[in-house]
């Protein structure tokens, strides 16, 4: 099987947010970047599927020169090339943009599946993943928690967590399935993995070679405008329950509770 | 040039979730401020009989699309139709749900009007007759003001569940219902749902009204036994720290935080929970949080509407037996 999972490049989730003084960016100094963690769900699913199958992992990730990094990542845990999407036009690309970028590298390759992480940790937009599905004109499948593939290998089912119950999806391949915890635990890349992964082909293409328009890219062009970033609202200090026993704290927390939160 | 409201309902074997009411409220307000019409969009088999309804919460019109293959909710199916309702009509802005649903259905539209969308929002306004929307990124570390550029209409946002607040309904209000006009080929129908799973009587997080959530400190799987009792009779729903789920204690669906779910309701009771930064992030909007843990230290008790330093062990059995009694329920 031909597969192809999506990398994408985000600050760690230990981060501290701090926004830029331009008040619409947030200020990326000391940020330690990391694979989408949502993504290693992906990745990992690509690895399987190959194992099970055979075939070749292919990952692809847009932005900056460090995102090679995160491709290198997935190199070292197995996967067999990496294409790398840079270009500074690209730099504030909205969602749409990214996912017209990644279907213009994808139009022209042989796949049977696509994965990606359910979201980016980042911007939390969760659209580029099924927006690239659309623009390849293929089914996806969201939230996969677990996935069988047919004995034919021509399609596959997907079960996906919704509020209070889990539905199973039947799609045919390809298709495009967005991963998140419990699909898979993603394997850590091995040192002889991370020295191989050095001489796998990692090959970068720029907006000239998937014949894009760079004034249909970045932020100028961007269908979605930030007016201004903001550190999350401060919540009122709260009161430390105090009392002689756990039991007399309870006491004044669930009085405290009805009546004065009235949550209850 | 576009113009109206439209805002998407949901529903799930033939009744209205409460996201549809919180949606149709929203976009009352904003057709409002707008000085335009709010027209909600139910999708559904068999479902003609019960959209009315919806006019006590403040749609104007009600477009039905009614036909079996919409009973259960597919991408393919609700894409196919709302694109063509969306040409046809031309609103200016649709609001959905950020429940599963919404997140899948409105990226996909989007993309296939060629238009952005925003994800997840907390807040709406109009500002100079546009919308801007706020929603929080890094799962709530920051917030982020947002606005289309003129050559994205419709605009197209879901909204957080539980965040914005349902109308009364009034009961004198009534709209015209108006069945929708469509084709749906088979063809276009790729993805298929063959199996649903129930999990009875669970209240999903991200719907639950009140939370009580338990982390390291509950120490083993076992002891989870008196957050579920202490859940029962406060009608809450039970979560979960990344550090209770990695060490198997609860299912990875019931973990809260930067890679699990984002809540907000009403009451969140951590118990156990220090309060990693990852976890803040996903329980942060909650309107009321509670910590119990016994270091005075953690990091949760900065979050915190109300802290009790003290042993869980002790606490929470107490906090039951005081909330049996307070709520007659002994």
């Amino acid at each position: 099987m031909n597969i192809i999972a999506c990398v994408k490049q985000v600050p760690d989730t230990e981060t501290q947010i701090r926004i830029a003084p331009d008040g619409k960016s947030i200020v990326t100094e000391g940020i330690k970047w990391v694979v989408n963690p949502y993504d290693e769900f992906g990745i990992e699913e690509a690895l399987r599927t190959k194992e099970k199958f055979g075939g070749q992992v292919t990952v692809i990730g847009l932005g900056p020169k460090r995102v090679t990094e995160a491709l290198r990542t997935a190199l070292a845990m197995g996967a067999d090339k990496a294409i790398h999407i840079s270009d500074d036009a690209l730099e504030g690309s909205d969602s749409l943009t990214v996912a017209k970028a990644l279907a213009a590298v994808i139009k022209d390759m042989e796949y049977d599946i696509i994965f990606t992480g359910q979201r980016g940790i980042d911007d939390d937009m969760a659209m580029v993943n099924v927006a690239l599905a659309e623009l390849l004109g293929i089914p996806h499948v969201s939230l996969a928690i677990k996935l069988e593939y047919s004995d034919d290998q021509k399609s596959i089912k997907v079960h996906r967590p919704v509020e209070g119950q889990t539905v199973v999806v039947e799609s045919p391949l390809p298709a495009l399935v967005t991963c998140q915890k419990g699909l898979n635990e993603p394997r850590y890349a091995s040192l002889p993995g991370i020295m191989k992964a050095k001489k796998k082909p990692l090959e970068t293409k720029t907006l000239a070679d998937l014949g894009m328009d760079p004034s249909q890219v970045g932020e100028a062009a961007s269908k979605l405008k930030v007016l201004q970033l903001s550190p999350p609202p401060e919540r009122k200090p709260g009161k430390i329950i105090e009392g002689e026993t756990p039991e007399e704290k309870a006491a004044k927390l669930a009085k405290l509770l009805i009546e004065e939160a009235k949550v209850i | 040039m576009a113009q109206g409201v439209w805002a998407i309902a949901e529903q799930r074997e033939g009744e209205f979730r409460k996201i549809t009411y919180e949606v149709v409220s929203e976009g009352r307000r904003l057709a409002d401020k707008l000085g335009q019409q709010l027209t909600a969009v139910v999708l559904g088999s068999g479902i003609k009989d019960k959209a009315g309804e919806l006019a006590q919460y403040g749609a104007d019109k009600v477009i039905v699309a009614d036909d079996p293959r919409l009973e259960q909710y597919t991408c393919d199916a609700y894409v196919s139709v709302l694109a063509q309702l969306v040409k046809a009509d031309t609103p200016q802005i649709i609001i959905m749900g950020a429940s599963t649903q919404g997140k899948d259905l409105a990226p996909r539209l989007a993309a296939r009007l060629d238009v952005m969308m925003a994800q997840d929002c907390t807040a709406f306004e109009i500002e100079d007759g546009k919308l801007v929307a706020t929603r929080p990124i890094f799962t709530g570390k920051a917030y982020a003001k947002v606005t289309f550029a003129e050559n994205s209409v419709p605009n197209i946002v879901t909204a957080r569940p539980n965040v914005m607040p349902i109308n009364e309904a009034d009961s004198s209000r009534t709209a015209e219902v108006v069945d929708a006009q469509f084709s749906l080929d088979d063809s276009e129908l790729k993805t298929k749902v063959v199996e649903v799973i129930k999990a009875e009587g669970k209240i999903d997080l991200t719907e639950a009204d009140k939370i009580v959530s338990g982390g390291r400190g509950m120490k083993s799987a076992e002891n989870f036994k008196i957050l579920e009792e202490l859940a029962d009779v406060i009608g809450a729903a039970v979560g979960a720290s990344r550090a209770a789920v990695d060490a198997g204690w609860r299912p990875q669906t019931d973990q809260v935080g930067q890679t699990g779910k984002v809540v907000s309701p009403n009451l969140y009771i951590a118990c156990g929970i220090s309060g990693a930064i990852q976890h803040l992030a996903g329980m942060g909007t909650s309107k009321v949080i509670v910590a119990i843990n016994k270091d005075p230290e953690a990091p949760i008790f900065q979050k915190a509407d109300y802290g009790v330093v003290d042993d869980l062990f002790k606490v929470v059995p107490a906090l039951t037996k005081e909330f049996k009694k307070l709520l007659g329920k002994e």
